[in-house]
């Protein structure tokens, strides 16, 4: 009990002091995420939509089961991928892009792209089957009748922004392997909490905890009104 | 009457190698209401389905308004012609947003009046910021016909519009589709297997029986003196295979 | 005794008490990466469990969470390499005493081509003066652990800050592993202990060794000499499993024990990893 009540002392005080160490790891937490899921959405809303919408899916429905299969991947294995990818002596070494933020946004990105892409395909399922083609009696081009799909499925598709910010913002496994974990380049919230957990410094790795507890709060508050929004609309 | 803004020759529809319509000919006048009757699975749908260009005819030539029909078709031509079908699926948004659709579509805003003229038509005013798809069916229907009408299409294709609906319903949504025949002229295409409500509003009727067109001739002839012996049967409410 | 039911729940007991007799004692041992990571305790810990029905429950996490462990009462005993705080462990009455186990040295690694010319010098602290000057990349362990405690040591002896300031300067707080694989990437210097160098270097194409030498004959610096202790936790923080922990020192220092320890790693480095330095070894 102690233990936790010091930890929310610490927590507050490192809130109030505006900690400038904090203030990079939340900032570079908040870049690195919200890179990662916004790529991700670029790269999986319109592979979902085009999923959900053709009627044979490509290689004999071989991708969606692959994609499925990618929404449970170990994250660190995905890290491991990228490390190895990234790497000296792999092929995009040149890049010198290991242990930089573009790494971990990177492996952000591949942990959360088959999460879009397969809640966005459940997503546009969902609809009535009937509906694309009254949409398009109506007079809808075919970016129209997507972009309509979509609108559709906009409550399936904020499940799958929460769902892919969640898996993220908690993700360690792969950001440590990709990142290094570098005091002020490459230390995002969880990172740092293993690491103070294994200083032994129990306390500030709850406050740091509770902090990204508080950060995605916020972030699925904001989510949650938006969606409600979206849905009286 | 007019001139055709539908002609049809020879056009055949397959699916999966079934041949489900074989029309030698058939054209459809402009300003007229066109009754397409006959028993499930005689190809009336898929009738309509070319006719509102969602699919292309497998042979044959289709033309609308003098144009060649196909998938490259401008939107514009396309947008001409709106269709409503026998279960209506609304937005997940408001009755409003829903009426609003096809002008959205279009790029175009729909007027205060125009709006408050159909949600009186209508009967929905008292509903109009309701979620769409939590109506009524009847409701829901009336507000799939409006969808398609509100844009003033030139023409409108019906398919099975009243076939789950109760006499009341039927009989607003019969109205409607007379006065705006009559009053701007919409060609309209009926499909129903309700023989009486082919006789209340089609100037013209048609049977179409295993993809093939039977008969075409006036409403009044069809019911009173059919040419074929499959018609009269039809008529007489006799089962036909 | 005629209901089946009643005679299926005695034999049941029966078993779980049987099972709960031959259980073996369990002692959680809190201990380094190091210790772990080179297959040491693999290679010893048999011995003494055999011989005093034991099991070992080894969690091996850097030296800073091993105290901490120690601290909160979670284990009954920790092996770990920071001699200092060790001393202050138990002064602070965490743990009854402190054995001297066992010693390996320090050395300082880096890129083969050198670029703070460090290759040669037989101290540490000037090979760290001389990497500060040249702001060459150095990457610390930063995790608090005995390496890392060591190495701010060695930035202070250099008469510099404890933790450097600068982008050359990267405090990555990963284990040794972790922190080597690192330095490899990046053509980085860094402190390692021998015994982690020697177990993983085949996996490093540019890591050589620059201030140390080849061996622990070699080292010239005395200052990376890395002793290690071993401490009984004070049964005060309650279910301290003190008898066992103090067997477990008796074991670990005994001539019998140090033996194996000198000679583990030998066959496959061509060195031991770890040097018997136990009071009973020093006076046989």
């Amino acid at each position: 009990m102690e233990v936790l009540f010091e930890a929310l002392l610490d927590a507050f005080g490192l809130i109030i002091d505006l900690d400038p160490e904090l203030r990079a790891i939340v900032g570079l937490t908040l870049r690195v995420t919200g890179i990662g899921l916004v790529l991700a959405m670029v790269l999986g809303i319109p592979i979902g939509v085009g999923l959900g919408l053709s009627k044979r899916i490509p290689a004999a429905g071989c991708v969606v089961p692959l994609i499925y299969t990618g929404m449970g991947l170990p994250p660190v294995v995905v890290g491991l991928f990228v490390y190895l990818f990234l790497s000296n002596q792999g092929p995009l070494g040149d890049f010198r892009w290991l242990f930089t933020p573009t790494a971990m946004i990177i492996a952000q990105t591949i942990i959360a792209l088959p999460l879009v892409i397969g809640l966005t395909l459940t997503a546009i399922q969902s609809i009535d089957p009937m509906l694309p083609l009254q949409v398009r009696a109506l007079g809808a081009t075919r970016g129209q009748l997507a972009w309509t799909m979509l609108a559709e499925a906009r409550l399936g598709l904020f499940a799958a922004i929460v769902a892919a910010f969640g898996s993220i913002i908690s993700e360690v496994g792969a950001v440590m392997l990709v990142g290094g974990n570098i005091a002020g380049e490459t230390r995002v919230l969880t990172t740092a909490i293993v690491l103070e957990t294994r200083k032994g410094n129990i306390s500030l790795a709850l406050a740091l905890g509770l902090i990204l507890l508080g950060l995605a709060f916020l972030a699925n508050l904001v989510m949650y009104r938006l969606q409600v929004q979206g849905a009286s609309k | 009457m007019g001139q055709a803004i539908y002609a049809l020759e020879n056009v055949q529809q397959n699916y999966d190698g079934r041949c489900v319509l074989d029309i030698e000919s058939l054209s459809v006048m402009q300003g007229e209401v066109l009754a397409i009757v006959g028993p499930s699975g005689a190809g009336k749908s898929t009738l309509l389905r070319l006719l509102n260009f969602l699919e292309a005819p497998f042979s044959g030539s289709l033309t609308f308004d003098g144009e060649t029909a196909s998938a490259e078709m401008d939107i514009e031509q396309r947008r001409r012609v709106t269709m409503v079908f026998q279960h209506p699926v609304m937005l997940k948004r408001s009755l409003d947003a829903n009426l609003h659709f096809g002008f959205a579509l279009r790029g175009e805003k729909l007027s205060e009046e125009l709006r408050a003229e159909w949600l009186q038509r209508l009967g929905l005013m008292g509903l109009r910021t309701q979620a769409a798809n939590k109506l009524s069916a009847g409701e829901m229907q009336r507000v799939a016909l409006a969808r398609a009408l509100i844009v003033e299409p030139d023409v409108l294709l019906l398919d099975e519009p009243t076939a789950n609906l109760d006499p009341a319903n039927v009989a607003l949504m019969e109205k409607i589709v007379r006065e705006e025949n009559e009053k701007n002229h919409t060609t309209i295409v009926l499909v129903t297997h309700n023989v009486f409500q082919a006789r209340r509003l089609a100037q013209r009727t048609a049977l179409l029986i295993d993809g093939k067109l039977i008969e075409i001739t006036d409403t009044e002839q069809f019911f009173e003196q059919p040419e074929t012996e499959q018609t009269a049967a039809f008529v007489r409410g006799e089962f036909i295979y | 005794m005629k209901h089946p039911l009643k005679l299926l729940i005695l034999a049941l007991l029966l078993l779980l008490t049987a099972c709960a007799l031959a259980q073996p004692q369990v002692l959680r041992l809190a201990t380094t990466t190091s210790t772990d990571n080179s297959g040491l305790l693999e290679a010893i810990l048999p011995d003494f469990e055999k011989r005093y029905n034991a099991q070992v429950d080894v969690i091996a996490v850097g030296t800073g969470q091993a105290l901490s462990l120690g601290e909160a009462g979670d284990v009954d005993i920790i092996l770990v390499h920071a001699l200092s705080r060790e001393d202050e462990f138990v002064a602070n009455q965490h743990g009854t005493e402190r054995f001297d186990v066992m010693y390996n040295d320090f050395v300082l690694v880096g890129p083969e081509d050198d670029p703070a010319g460090v290759n040669g010098m037989l101290l540490a602290q000037d090979a760290l003066a001389a990497i500060a000057a040249s702001e060459a990349t150095f990457a610390s362990r930063g995790d608090d652990s005995g390496t890392h405690t060591k190495e701010r040591g060695l930035w202070k002896v250099a008469g510099l800050n404890a933790d450097p300031q600068g982008d050359w300067y990267k405090s990555l707080g990963q284990g040794m592993g972790d922190t080597l694989r690192f330095a490899d990437e990046t053509q980085a210097y860094t402190l390692t202990d021998r015994g982690t160098f020697l177990a993983l270097q085949d996996g490093f194409s540019n890591l050589v060794v620059l201030v140390g030498g080849g061996n622990i004959a070699e080292n010239q610096d005395p200052a990376l000499l890395n002793p290690y202790g071993v401490i009984p936790i004070n049964p005060d923080k309650g279910d301290i499993n003190l008898d066992l922990a103090q067997d477990f020192v008796e074991w670990l220092t005994s001539v019998d024990t140090q033996a194996a320890i000198e000679e583990f790693g030998v066959e496959t480095f061509g060195q031991p990893l770890f040097y018997p330095d136990s009071q009973a070894w020093n006076d046989r």
